[in-house]
């Protein structure tokens, strides 16, 4: 009876292997799809589909590339996305490290019921933003630029990373505060010296997850950054009308836009997954 | 002036730290606070206000814009769509995720699986909307799911063998590809001869054989179906020419009184025979299914399928995400419970529904509920992947917003109340997150 229960066991283990092999290389296959079709010239790709390469990879070429690096707009565009996502994310980690230490150990009036005010606009979808801050930002001069989609992130990504650090600063042991005050330490040290380094995990995850929203936006950056401001997301999107004869463009772009996520992605995967799976209350 | 209240002789030490913390505490939060208040909060106000105004902010026109969206067909169409969304999308990531975790846990690979799946959250909806279009081109030489569906639909249904050839004009054989050839009247005992053209050279088969036409069988219809044409020069329409090919595996019918009443296949060189013929007149036929054109594979993008065909992209994204908050769920589970059920006989798939899935219950709720808000806002997969002429088939809810406020539309009095649709909608989250902090204290 062991014997054929055991014979059924790895039967059915094969399957379930076999099953979970499909299954990733189906998740694979898209992303494939777009790394050869970035390295096949545009007559390549009108002609045939990429999975010839595989028989014939001397179709594979850096040439779209090359060309994609000679486009003095889109290279702007790339450094226009950096531009953005970098002040954005130590803006947002910055500002809710202070207030979240603010609404964790310092009593303020008004304190419990701001916070959850705060918690409150966790879901506020960002269309709701669009019209109102737009306006706001006309008058003030800040439409268009770079640091006006810069301010609209940080306000939108406040809610969470006041929420996640306020919470994670909440877990300090008590004693170990009033230990620090008792030697004389002033708050802004304490805060400095104690709460940050303390609160290490929880900033790197705040910090991935807003910097992969930013970096990857479009929306935001679609209606508040103008022709010199706008990233590469925007700067492909331009692209999408005529899809089938931009593909020597967009599918390097697409992927030269993946680059940075994909290596921080590998780099920091278990703060990732943790950044993404708190942030998923947004 | 703090300073002076400070120094005031007989302060407590202890007060003096406290409102020096209190005063603090209001500094380190107010940065986040005016960015909240102004760019978060006061847009809530703006927006709710503003939709009560008509497209150009003039004339108070109270529910008029809300009542506008129930009657334009554009805007309802957008509101099927994202009722389509959220129903669909997270009960199928909920199941497609649960199922995967559960399978995972058998593979000493997980990890790794989990990463691959994981992946695509790192991708900007953009370039997954580009993945997407590639993907999902029409053409099948060029979209890889068409070239796989046709790929497999050629294996069970035998493509049409000549979808280019037609008959040489004015040689005996009148009709169209569409409705098939037919001949003039003919006798058993003779012999057709039956030229087409339009025939790519690669396109005949390797089989075929120089055209042949067969000797003439009393009380059966003979003929030859051949490639009328001779590469080079030198063919004379109409004539079986030696370098000319026979056509192989065409269908050939003899028709009397409209019914087909006997039917051959030709043979490598062409030729056909058709016995059993009693005495009368015939007419042969090469039906329409001979020229057929070949399946084309499934129009993904056009405007029955696109939103499907989005939230399959929105799939790709979203399962690594379900599949690993399930799986962390499932890890948590008391194993001592889940083996007593083995002992006490229980099969797997009794101890899957009526243990694992109860107790995980709370884990699919979060899952769940978090697709649904994320769902609800779903803007940029619909905009990339969705080409111009079917955005208004593939709109929902967000993009109908940005191109009724922003996108050409300009009315801003019904971008509002679309906007402020939205906002009521992720309300009872909002109402959740609150009770929840509030009952749970600090998580």
């Amino acid at each position: 009876m062991s014997r054929r229960a055991g014979g059924v066991r790895w039967l059915g283990s094969a399957a379930v292997q076999g099953l979970l092999l499909v299954v990733a290389l189906v998740w694979l296959t898209p992303l494939a799809g777009l790394l050869l079709s970035s390295l096949r010239s545009e007559r390549d790709n009108a002609s045939d589909g990429w999975w010839t390469a595989f028989a014939d990879p001397a179709q594979l070429s850096l040439d779209n590339y090359r060309v994609l690096l000679e486009d003095s707009g889109l290279v702007q565009a790339f450094w226009n996305t950096v531009l953005i996502s970098v002040p954005a994310t130590v803006l947002v980690v910055g500002v809710s490290a202070l207030a979240g230490y603010a609404f964790a150990w310092l009593d303020f009036p008004g304190r419990d019921g701001l916070f959850l005010v705060v918690v409150g606009l966790l879901v506020v979808p960002v269309q709701i933003g669009l019209l109102p801050v737009a306006k706001l930002f006309g008058a003030v001069g800040l439409f268009g630029t770079v640091a006006g989609v810069v301010l609209f992130h940080v306000a939108y990504g406040l809610p969470f990373g006041v929420f996640l650090l306020r919470n994670f600063f909440a877990e300090i042991p008590r004693e170990m505060l009033e230990a620090a005050r008792l030697d004389g330490g002033s708050e802004a040290r304490i805060f400095l010296r104690l709460v940050l380094p303390l609160g290490r995990p929880a900033l790197a995850s705040l910090a991935i997850f807003q910097f992969l929203w930013v970096w990857n936006d479009m929306l935001v950056a679609l209606l508040f950054a103008d022709g010199g401001s706008q990233p590469l997301t925007v700067a492909l999107q331009s692209q999408m009308r005529q899809f089938g004869s931009n593909i020597g463009v967009l599918a390097p772009g697409a992927f030269l836009s993946l680059i940075v996520p994909l290596v921080v992605f590998f780099a920091f995967q278990k703060h990732f997954v943790r950044g993404v799976m708190a942030g998923s209350v947004k | 002036m703090a300073q002076r209240t400070t120094t005031r002789p007989g302060a407590d030490p202890r007060r003096r730290a406290l409102r020096h913390r209190r005063l603090l505490g209001a500094a380190f939060a107010l940065p986040a606070l005016l960015l909240l208040g102004a760019l978060v909060a006061y847009p809530v106000v703006f927006s709710v206000v503003r939709s009560l105004f008509d497209a150009s902010g003039d004339r108070f026109v109270g529910a008029d814009n809300y009542v506008e969206m129930a009657r334009d067909p554009a805007t309802l169409t957008a509101l099927r769509n994202s009722a389509v969304w959220v129903v669909v999308a997270p009960v199928l990531l909920t199941g497609l995720g649960l199922l995967l975790a559960v399978l995972t846990e058998r593979v000493r690979w997980a990890t790794a699986f989990k990463l691959v799946l994981f992946l695509p959250m790192a991708v900007s909806f953009l370039a997954a909307g580009i993945v997407f279009r590639l993907a999902y081109e029409q053409d099948p030489d060029r979209g890889v799911l068409n070239a796989v569906v046709v790929g497999v639909h050629d294996v069970f249904v035998e493509p049409a063998p000549y979808p280019t050839a037609r008959a040489r004009e004015g040689l005996g054989l009148t009709g169209s590809q569409a409705d098939g050839y037919t001949s003039g009247e003919l006798r058993p005992g003779a012999v057709a001869v039956l030229p087409f053209v339009g025939v790519a050279p690669g396109a005949v088969p390797a089989a075929a054989g120089p055209a042949r036409a067969p000797d003439a069988v009393p009380g059966a219809l003979t003929g030859t179906v051949y490639l009328d044409f001779t590469p080079g020069a030198g063919g004379r329409p109409g004539r079986v020419d030696p370098a000319e090919k026979g056509l192989p595996g065409v269908t050939v019918e003899a028709v009397r009184d409209g019914a087909a009443v006997a039917s051959a296949r030709t043979a490598a060189d062409g030729s056909f025979r058709l016995d059993g013929l009693t005495e009368g007149t015939y007419r042969l036929r090469v039906p329409a299914a001979v020229f057929a054109a070949g399946y084309g594979g499934v129009d993904w993008l056009g405007p029955a399928l696109i939103t499907p065909a989005v939230i399959g992209a929105y799939l790709w994204v979203w399962t690594g995400f379900s599949m690993v908050l399930i799986g962390a769920g499932l890890a948590a589970l008391p194993r001592d419970v889940l083996e007593a059920a083995r002992v006490d006989g229980a099969s797997e798939r009794q101890v899957f529904r009526r243990i694992t899935v109860p107790l995980l219950a709370p884990v699919l709720t979060v899952v769940f509920v978090t697709l649904v808000i994320n769902v609800m806002k779903v803007f940029d997969l619909v905009y990339v992947i969705a080409p111009g002429p079917v955005q208004e088939e593939a709109n929902v809810l967000a993009t109908r917003m940005w191109l009724v406020s922003f996108g050409g539309g300009n009315d801003q009095g019904l971008g509002s109340a679309l906007s402020v649709l939205l906002l009521l909608l992720v309300v009872p989250a909002m109402v959740l997150n609150i009770r929840r902090f509030r009952k749970g204290g600090d998580s």
